[in-house]
């Protein structure tokens, strides 16, 4: 299970209105070690959890005695968290009852390996460094990271592409959708309220690799090639672990030197191209919608109006979305903007809004979005409903208003962050972090973190590095991609484009354990394994819930001639219908098993003397239509080329007969 | 109320030298467990280091460019771990991650004019040092003490200074655990500054009177006290016995995650202990710590019954035999349902009957028997002048005949001899074996289900406070609920 973040850097060229971006790369990859990084737990995949408990983080203070903004935020969100833990793959470490144990050695000499393939700079001593997260996603409130080496290079397409540093860090919780996953969770109390996250423990502390590059000026296509080939270098220290939903990229853009945006949650490297394209877009609409604020002459320190509680009108609305979020203790906040008037739905490019990033923000919150003046009457809320606010809050035909209704504890806070978010807008492009949808579109989700999260693992000591143990090191530096190619085309045989699929692909080991252990042809698996699953995957199919043991299972009984090659697809869409449980059920519904070799005999014969007029006009000329015939009855069930073989020798047979 | 983690690190370069010498101390309630300057002035292990800042006339805290062999380095000089080695120096980068480099490495440091720490140092949440008086009191709610023994509620380290004084008034401690202006006005006070492995029976006799004082005052309806958790049981019974019929409660409270993690106890415990101080009906010494794993539920225990039974967990703390005296759950409190056996008095406002006896003799050893003891370990006590022996036997409470003789010594020669169970659970009982009635024959006392712990620490408060003559009388009756008078079977 590897993950890839990717952080770019957008800057403005000299020449105005045009965008040339720069972008860095973050590489996030999973090492595939034996235990996670400071404890003694086995790296254990989708294991039940057995047992549950609760947490409160506040945030704390940097070493230099400041506090994270990021970490505010979120505290002023969360209230308690969750953890599902399992007895598979946890210990007290993860639970955060027991101070660390020293750092995965294993893991450690992998990320120095690593850097020095990358020409880095390996840092004199490692310090272990707390970041400060508490979105609940480290039951410690903060995740461990330690900076290994600087300033390498690596060249892509002949062009050079700096290393700025790379860390090794543990993996966080994974957020759990109590839905999906409620079958997994045993000995639970039910006692939660909506607002508590839940994460389940067994994905904490798996060591991952972070490689920062420096800003690359060149197309998205580059770019993504960039993250591929170092997807590549470090799948060929065979290592790392692969797997869908294990890959995490995320984007760090700025413009012109402005504030850093940083996107999370980038899945798949397609995206990546997709992601550039928005956020240019959008940082350059918010440059526009700045410039526009600025020729209005809107004052960044007089648009704020009054802020008022109109809960009491908003009783009476008929709007349904309006009654809805009444519902509950909740309340409707306005909030005026002087001189604002079409300014929230001003838009430099499609989907590029003020007011959309405001709805974002109050989103993050928890709330369903926000109304603005600039897109009412809308939503049930009706003209007159909109004078009749106009009056209250004493608003003239060029000011706005923002509505907000949500849970009365929490309407000062996003109200704050409202007129935070408001005021960043003057300057244009704001720092924060966004997360990323599957078509490259970014939504808001917390404040950029900063250095101020950073704070020494006080329970481990300094690791110093000595020369031999680098020196012992560079001598399994990985092969280059292509030469691993070359030995796996030779390893097997291959051909190459079978063998950089099957590399690129995650089912790499469970092909190597399925020619190891079995006699198939290793092309044959390799194109069930990478051109059968992107088809099943087109056709809409979730691939990802086939396990590796069942795949094994299904191509062992392959090669017991339990089932035959076409009947290989015909199983897999039957697992990802979910029409039996395991694989063995689905072939005993084949019928393939009893399908005797005189069982087969008996059929080609049948359908032999059922077709004996044709048979006796075309002669051999009726193996077409005879196979048609017989595969129309075993299909699936016994391999074409054997009942092909079997049908000749019949036929044959017949003809010398007649 | 220093963890177990945090200690193992930094017991050398904690504070507290620097704290006698600081003025702030009175109102100090949470100091940093760094000390910066000092570490490099003192200590000669890092003559080193020192000489290659004052070539280059740098300081911790500078904003510095370091040029090496094959890099140049740009980041903030950062004070180095005492038992580190000598060889390096740390410095913390602009992304805020920090390295070691090699001081043999290093060609030269200039000061860098990029002015890194105002970038981030944020001036508005420094701690400053304020005024004492409770510019938050409300008078609808109850009025607490909180008296700090050492450890950390809230600690943080400023490289820039040279080791903070985070000097914590009642609004900075409202400040950082806001939670808690909603339960009680509270006055911090520094007593000690202590690890709990530090703590001796003289701290004790410091306690009690401390407390006592604030008892009598009569101006709080609770009083805290903030202790490391290592020994907290030993002062929570130590407390029980010198602070008899008090008319309020005392609640000790800990932490077993230390305070500059996000994820520290500390809060929830201090919540949890001033919900129990404020709102008890009963009053007594307890100790207030996590029930399970979760941030939810705050156990109270009694100070006599109470055991630290897991080095690293929440949840460490363990009544024994008995379930905890109460719950805390929110801003509720749960009595146990076996609370009708302990003896404890309501809360009330008169002082009539309120004993302090603060007192505490060590010449007490507390001996564990295990296979291979040797026996004159028992002589080498009757010689050093030990007034009492509190022996941890094996089981019921016995110990191998061979010691006998000793023991007879022992009791000849006018030292009380006790006898608890290193079973930890369950009642001692000297009846069933003939080793037992043989151990009752040479004049062991048996303290049947007192912890030996809390034994230990009744038998120095015995001996501090009264006649010789009394002390078998008082050791075998329930002065603070040290017996349990049944077990029951859940």
């Amino acid at each position: 299970m590897g993950f890839c973040s990717i952080v770019i850097a957008l800057v403005n060229n000299d020449a105005p209105n045009q965008n040339k971006h720069k972008v860095g790369l973050e590489i996030h990859q999973q090492l595939d070690s034996n235990n996670k990084l400071f404890c003694n737990c086995k790296i254990v995949d989708s294991p039940e959890y057995d047992f549950t408990f609760k947490r409160i983080l506040h945030p704390t203070q940097s070493e230099m005695g400041s506090y994270d903004q990021a970490a505010v935020f979120e505290s002023k969100k969360i209230k308690t968290v969750k953890y599902l833990s399992s007895k598979n793959s946890n210990c007290l470490i993860e639970s955060d009852e027991e101070p660390p144990e020293m750092v995965n050695t294993e893991a450690l000499d992998l990320v120095l390996t690593i850097s020095l393939a990358l020409h880095c700079t390996i840092e004199d001593e490692l310090h272990v460094m707390r970041k400060i997260v508490i979105d609940g996603s480290n039951t410690t409130g903060f995740q461990r990271t330690i900076l290994v080496a600087r300033n390498g290079y690596l060249d892509v397409d002949g062009v050079r592409v700096g290393i700025q540093s790379i860390c090794l860090e543990e993996d966080a919780a994974r957020i759990i959708n109590e839905q999906k996953d409620a079958a997994r969770i045993i000995n639970e109390q039910k006692d939660d309220t909506v607002d508590t996250k839940i994460f389940a423990l067994d994905r904490l502390g798996i060591p991952l690799i972070e490689i920062a590059l420096d800003p690359i000026s060149n197309t998205p296509m580059f770019v993504t090639n960039v993250a591929q080939t170092i997807g590549r270098l470090l799948r060929a220290t065979k290592k790392v672990t692969r797997g869908l939903g294990s890959i995490r990229q995320d984007v760090n853009i700025s413009t012109n030197g402005g504030a850093v945006v940083e996107v999370k949650g980038v899945q798949q490297l397609s995206q990546l191209a997709l992601v550039i394209e928005y956020e240019t877009k959008r940082q350059d609409g918010l440059n526009q919608i700045a410039q526009e604020l600025h020729n209005r002459k809107i004052h960044e320190s007089a648009f704020i109006g009054n802020i008022i509680d109109v809960t009491d009108f908003m009783q009476q609305s008929n709007s349904k979305i309006v009654k809805k979020i009444l519902s509950g203790d909740s309340r409707f906040m306005a909030l005026v903007l002087r001189e604002f008037h079409g300014m929230l739905s001003f838009e430099p490019y499609q989907g590029i809004r003020l007011g959309k990033e405001l709805g974002e923000v109050a989103k993050s919150y928890g709330i369903g979005g926000i109304f603005h003046s600039d897109e009412l009457p809308n939503y049930g809320i009706t003209g007159e409903d909109v004078k009749s606010l106009a009056s209250i809050l004493k608003v003239d035909k060029n000011d706005a208003f923002v509505l907000v209704g949500g849970p009365s504890v929490l309407l000062n806070s996003v109200i704050s962050e409202l007129t935070n978010r408001i005021k960043k807008a003057f300057s244009g492009v704001v720092a924060e972090t966004r997360s990323v949808r599957l078509d490259g579109v970014t939504v808001f989700s917390r404040p950029r973190p900063g250095s101020s999260r950073m704070y020494p693992e006080t329970d481990i000591p300094y690791i110093s590095i000595n020369e031999n143990r680098l020196k012992e090191l560079s001598k399994h530096i990985p092969l280059p991609w292509n030469e691993v190619i070359d030995q796996l085309c030779k390893k097997y045989p291959i051909n190459r484009t079978l063998a950089e699929n099957i590399f690129d692909s995650q089912y790499f080991s469970l092909f190597e354990k399925i020619a190891r252990h079995t006699s198939i042809n290793p092309s044959f698996i390799i194109s069930k394994l990478t051109e059968d699953f992107v088809r099943l995957e087109r056709q809409g199919y979730d691939c990802s819930i086939l396990t590796q043991n069942d795949l094994f299972y299904l191509f062992e009984q392959l090669d017991k001639s339990r089932i035959s090659k076409e009947s290989i697809p015909i199983i897999l869409e039957k697992l990802l219908r979910n029409e039996g449980s395991s694989v063995n059920e689905i072939i005993g519904t084949l019928g393939s098993e009893g399908f005797t070799e005189d069982d087969i005999d008996g059929i080609i014969k049948k359908v032999i003397e059922e077709n004996h007029k044709i048979i006796s006009q075309k002669g051999m000329d009726s193996i077409g239509l005879l196979m048609g015939r017989c595969m129309s009855i075993l299909r699936g069930k016994v391999d074409g080329e054997k009942i092909n073989k079997q049908l000749v020798t019949r036929l044959t047979e017949h003809l010398n007969k007649s | 109320m220093n963890t177990c983690y945090h200690k193992t690190n930094f017991t050398k370069i904690a504070s507290r030298d620097f704290i006698k010498d600081n003025k702030s101390t009175h109102n100090l309630l949470i100091y940093t467990l760094y000390k910066v300057i000092e570490i490099l002035s003192n200590d000669e292990n890092h003559t080193k280091l020192k000489e290659l800042f004052s070539r280059f006339n740098v300081n911790l805290g500078d904003s510095v460019i370091i040029e090496t062999d094959n890099a140049k380095h740009e980041g903030i000089l950062i004070p180095r771990y005492e038992y580190a080695d000598v060889n390096h120096l740390v410095l913390k980068l602009k992304n805020g991650y920090n390295i070691g480099i090699n001081l043999g490495k290093i060609k030269n440091i200039k000061k860098s004019l990029d002015k890194l720490d105002q970038i981030i140092i944020d001036p508005n949440v420094n701690f400053t040092e304020g005024d004492k008086s409770r510019d938050y009191a409300d008078s609808q709610l109850s009025n607490l003490s909180l008296l700090s023994t050492g450890g950390t509620i809230s600690s943080k380290i400023d490289y820039r200074t040279g080791g903070v004084m985070p000097a914590l008034t009642a609004k900075e401690l409202n400040d950082s655990i806001p939670e808690l202006k909603k339960i009680a006005n509270i006055d911090p006070e520094v007593v000690l500054s202590e690890y709990s492995e530090n703590i001796r029976p003289e701290h004790w006799t410091l306690m009690t009177k401390r407390i006592a004082d604030n008892v009598l005052s009569g101006k709080y309806d609770g009083i805290i006290i903030s202790h490391g958790t290592d020994t907290m049981h030993y002062t929570a019974a130590a407390l029980s016995f010198a602070l008899q019929n008090l008319p309020i409660p005392v609640v000790l409270v800990g932490a077993q995650r230390s305070s500059d993690r996000p994820s520290s106890d500390a809060s929830t415990n201090l919540i949890g202990a001033c919900t129990f101080a404020s709102k008890s009906k009963f009053a007594g010494v307890f100790v207030a710590m996590h029930h399970t794993l979760s941030d939810e539920v705050i156990a109270c225990h009694v100070g006599t019954r109470v055991r630290k039974n897991h080095t690293s967990r929440r949840d460490a703390f363990h009544s024994i035999d008995i379930s905890p005296f109460a719950l805390v759950r929110k801003d509720q409190i749960e009595l146990c349902e076996q609370f009708t056996d302990l003896k404890f008095n309501e809360r009330c406002t008169n002082l009539e009957n309120f004993i302090v006896r603060s007192n505490f003799d060590d010449k007490v050893m507390l001996l564990k028997f295990y296979p291979g003891f040797d026996c004159n370990i028992i002589d080498y006590c009757v010689q050093k002048g030990s007034r009492a022996i509190v022996l941890e036997g094996t089981g019921l409470g016995h110990i191998n005949k061979e010691c006998f003789e000793q023991i007879q010594t022992a009791v000849k020669n006018g030292i009380f001899v006790f006898m608890t169970s290193q079973c930890i659970w369950g009642k001692t009982s000297l009846t069933v074996y003939d080793t037992g009635r043989d151990l009752l024959e040479i004049g062991v006392i048996p303290l049947s289900n007192t912890t030996s712990e809390t034994a230990l620490v009744k038998v120095m408060w015995c001996l501090g406070n009264f006649e010789d003559k009394e002390v078998a009388k008082i050791m075998t009756s329930n002065i603070a609920n040290e017996f349990t008078n049944r077990i029951i079977t859940a």
